[in-house]
């Protein structure tokens, strides 16, 4: 008896560490959702949410910027979605998947999801307002925000169109139908979902981005008046606000707790979606 | 294709904007210049790299254990149901953005921090907000990796009269190994490149850290204080941070892809 | 209208290793060829080269030809799409597309250039009647399909392949993956789609091609490579089998 007892102290002791783990990991993330809540919930009206900001946001509320921020996320699914979608097809039912061509282009997206923001954001610096002459525009920041979220869309659009069992290609060519009718009319609609999810994990990508955005969008907290004006995101005057606005940091919080509930918003859609394409091909 | 295409275009633009101030200075000054007044063409990049690597290592050793741990409470301790809710938890965490990390650490974390030991913006602080950030990383793919083990194994475990630590440490994690590595890879290469919430707590001052609770500046913390303002042979400079610290997070994938490969042949 | 089918010195390699080699075997008109063997043996890939389906797999390779009433299925001028509507293929899993009944049978149709609604219409109608899913489903057609009974939907993609008017169907273990009372409908339904189709049906169920087959094609694995090794009337294979691998096989099932 005395040999079974070292073990099972230690197997106690472990259980405690890992509870321990667990509950510390939690406990940490109510302390900062908790903070943001006490902190954000009086201010955040109607009003808030409307109003533009003043006395460099210490007043006023977000209006102009949640607007600066839909047109920016708008342009970055415009672009990213067709191009997304069309990458994953060709990966998805062009290439093999221990293909070469196939191999590089998934190598290369990882390093690309890998890429830091603030790199982006010097490219998109480069390319987008220097190179092309958009200058500080809402144009550059939703593309470069389109690079960023591409490889996230890309990968999990091909992952949910190589879900879709292989017998349903495979008795759709039987029957005779092209390539381009498999696609339009069977594998998209059954991936669906999946690719919805995908496309909202882009957009949730894109709408907590700071880095990137700094010095291709710029700074401008006024209501932009075309896609060629600087705009400033959500998230970029959270930073903002807290780094170089002594006294900012109450309409920091504020806004930092309606990023955190659109993301959590957008993340949940996308579990909803997850789930029923789940249920979907589960149902076979 | 357009993927490939974008990658070769960002550390094309990148390395170009960069090179002409490579080849004329060498790339030896970056690391052995007096120090980092770039407009006095002093352009020292060492100290933000240290910046980099600490902040990023220490998140990691406190993120690493703590993640792995956390997953394992999911896959082999908390009631189903529970370890459900767990999970779907950390899923939202991860989405949560980096600013809104730093916010927290500059409101809470950093004037606590200031009691214990001042001033308060330090590489301690950074450490802390980053392995925040990089946990929910940690843990989803730790719990990924977890989640492959083979039920045989465990079931053959078990059937040995094993208790439950015994069978995590002696099967699960092993089993795991490779894919953990990966996910500790990558959450690396997420802490290496993050910007804002490091750089909103870490006080940024160009330096290599003697204590915790020195502040620090991180490369890319560097290239987003100045970028704004910086012009010709300063502007290159950052560009030369930005290579470097796109490097590293390339290296990182790479080595990522490596274990993971390993893990695939066995 | 049925048609001969005949492979010729027929065999396919993926990548350099051989699955099955050298079969001579001719499928008159309307008749059912069985073709039955031990597992690996090459007989779904030999079916999968009948229509070309093997295109589907990067890295095989075909030799030999496959003659549909004398023309090679390969030959330069033939269209996949159209030889793929004449030689329709079932599969051993059910696979309706995640869709309704109706655009289950809809959408090949329309892809094949059946322009006309009422047109479309009325083939599905009678395919659904030929299989005997008619009356099970006439009343919702557009529910999905993959809400119908692992069966029903074996013979919704009959009734789909058939809506094509082919005139040569292939059938893959059409009942393997069903139950035993699913399962002899379907086996029913292939027997009595009759002369108005030449069909092979690739089957591990021994009994079952004594029941249905006009002809049995054995095929088995020599030196790793599948070969047919005794082609016949099913009363000859089973009463007085040739090959001594072939008696084997076809005792051990009696036995």
């Amino acid at each position: 008896m005395r040999t079974a007892e070292r073990p099972r102290w230690r197997g106690l002791a472990a259980a405690g560490v890992v509870h321990g783990a667990a509950l510390a990991v939690l406990g940490a993330f109510a302390w900062i959702l908790g903070d943001l809540l006490v902190a954000g919930l009086g201010q955040v009206d109607w009003a808030f949410l409307t109003a533009p900001p003043q006395d460099a946001g210490r007043a006023g509320g977000v209006g102009p910027i949640l607007a600066s921020t839909g047109i920016l996320l708008a342009i970055c699914l415009v672009v990213a979605v067709p191009l997304g979608l069309g990458a994953a097809i060709f990966l998805a039912e062009f290439t093999p998947a221990e293909g070469r061509l196939g191999r590089l282009v998934r190598r290369s997206l990882d390093v690309l999801a890998g890429v830091p923001s603030i790199v982006f954001g010097l490219f998109g610096n480069v390319l987008f307002c220097k190179t092309l002459g958009l200058g500080f525009s809402l144009l550059s920041g939703g593309l470069t925000l389109a690079c960023m979220a591409l490889p996230l869309i890309i990968r999990t659009a091909e992952a949910s169109l190589r879900a879709v069992p292989p017998g349903l290609r495979q008795s759709a060519v039987a029957l005779g139908m092209s390539r381009t009718s498999v696609v339009r009319h069977l594998l998209l609609p059954a991936a669906a979902p999946g690719l919805l999810a995908g496309f909202v994990l882009g957009v949730g990508r894109a709408l907590a981005e700071t880095a990137a955005l700094i010095f291709t969008s710029g700074y401008v907290d006024r209501l932009p008046e075309s896609i060629l004006d600087s705009g400033r995101a959500l998230s970029v005057h959270i930073y903002d606000l807290s780094m170089n606005v002594p006294g900012g940091d109450h309409r920091a919080a504020a806004s930092a707790l309606v990023l955190v509930v659109a993301l959590l918003a957008i993340n949940g859609a996308s579990a909803l979606a997850m789930g029923r394409f789940g249920r979907r091909l589960g149902a076979r | 294709m357009l993927s490939a295409v974008i990658v070769l275009a960002i550390f094309g633009l990148v390395l170009a904007e960069a090179a002409p101030l490579i080849a004329r200075v060498g790339p030896a000054a970056f690391f052995t210049d007096a120090g980092w007044q770039p407009t006095s063409g002093r352009f020292n990049l060492s100290p933000m790299l240290w910046g980099t690597l600490l902040t990023a290592a220490g998140a990691l050793l406190l993120a690493g254990p703590v993640g792995v741990l956390t997953a394992v409470h999911g896959r082999f301790y908390a009631p189903p149901a529970w370890a459900r809710v767990q999970r779907r938890v950390v899923e939202l965490l991860a989405g949560i953005p980096s600013v809104v990390y730093g916010f927290w650490g500059l409101t809470v974390l950093v004037p606590l921090i200031a009691r214990l030991a001042p001033p308060g913006p330090s590489l301690l602080a950074g450490i802390l907000v980053l392995a925040l950030m990089i946990l929910p990383t940690v843990t989803l793919l730790a719990d990924a990796a977890l989640a492959a083990v083979p039920a045989e194994q465990l079931q053959g475990a078990a059937a040995l009269g094993l208790g439950r630590w015994a069978t995590v440490r002696g099967v699960a994690l092993p089993a795991a190994r490779a894919g953990i590595g990966t996910g500790v890879l990558l959450a690396l290469g997420r802490a290496v490149g993050e910007t804002m919430a490091v750089l909103m707590v870490c006080g940024n001052v160009v330096q290599v850290p003697e204590s915790l609770a020195d502040p620090v500046r991180t490369l890319a913390a560097n290239v987003a204080l100045e970028m704004a303002y910086a012009m010709g042979d300063h502007r290159a400079a950052l560009f030369v941070a930005g290579a470097l610290l796109t490097a590293l997070a390339a290296l990182l994938v790479a080595l990522a892809a490596v274990v993971g490969r390993r893990h695939a042949h066995g | 209208m049925s048609l001969r089918l005949e492979a010729v010195g027929l065999g396919l390699a993926y990548r350099g290793r051989a699955a099955f080699a050298g079969v001579d075997l001719a499928m008159e008109p309307g008749t059912l060829t069985a073709v039955v063997g031990p597992s690996g043996c090459g007989k779904t890939s030999f079916l999968a080269c009948l229509n070309r389906l093997d295109e589907l797999v990067p890295g095989a390779a075909v030799q030999g030809r496959v003659l549909l009433d004398g023309a090679d299925v390969r030959g330069p001028a033939v269209d996949v799409v159209g030889l793929r509507r004449r030689v329709g293929m079932i599969f051993q899993r059910p696979t309706p597309f995640p869709l309704s009944i109706r655009r289950n049978l809809d959408l090949p149709l329309r892809e094949h250039g059946v322009r006309d609604r009422a047109e479309r219409a009325a083939r599905a109608e009678a395919a659904l009647r030929d299989v005997g899913l008619w009356a099970e489903v006439k009343d919702r057609l557009d529910r999905p399909a993959l809400a119908l009974s692992g069966g029903q939907q074996q013979r919704l993609c009959i009734a789909r392949a058939l809506a094509l008017r082919p005139e040569v169907l292939l059938l893959d273990e059409p009942c393997s993956a069903l139950d035993p009372l699913a399962s002899g409908v379907v086996e029913d339904l292939v027997r009595d789609l009759g002369a108005r189709f030449t069909r092979v049906v690739v089957t591990h169920n021994l009994a079952q091609a004594r029941r249905i087959a006009d002809q049995v094609a054995v095929f088995w694995v020599r030196d790793g490579v599948g070969r047919l090794v005794e082609v016949g009337p099913t009363a000859a294979i089973f009463e007085d089998p040739q090959d001594p691998d072939t008696a084997a096989y076809v005792r051990g099932i009696r036995g």
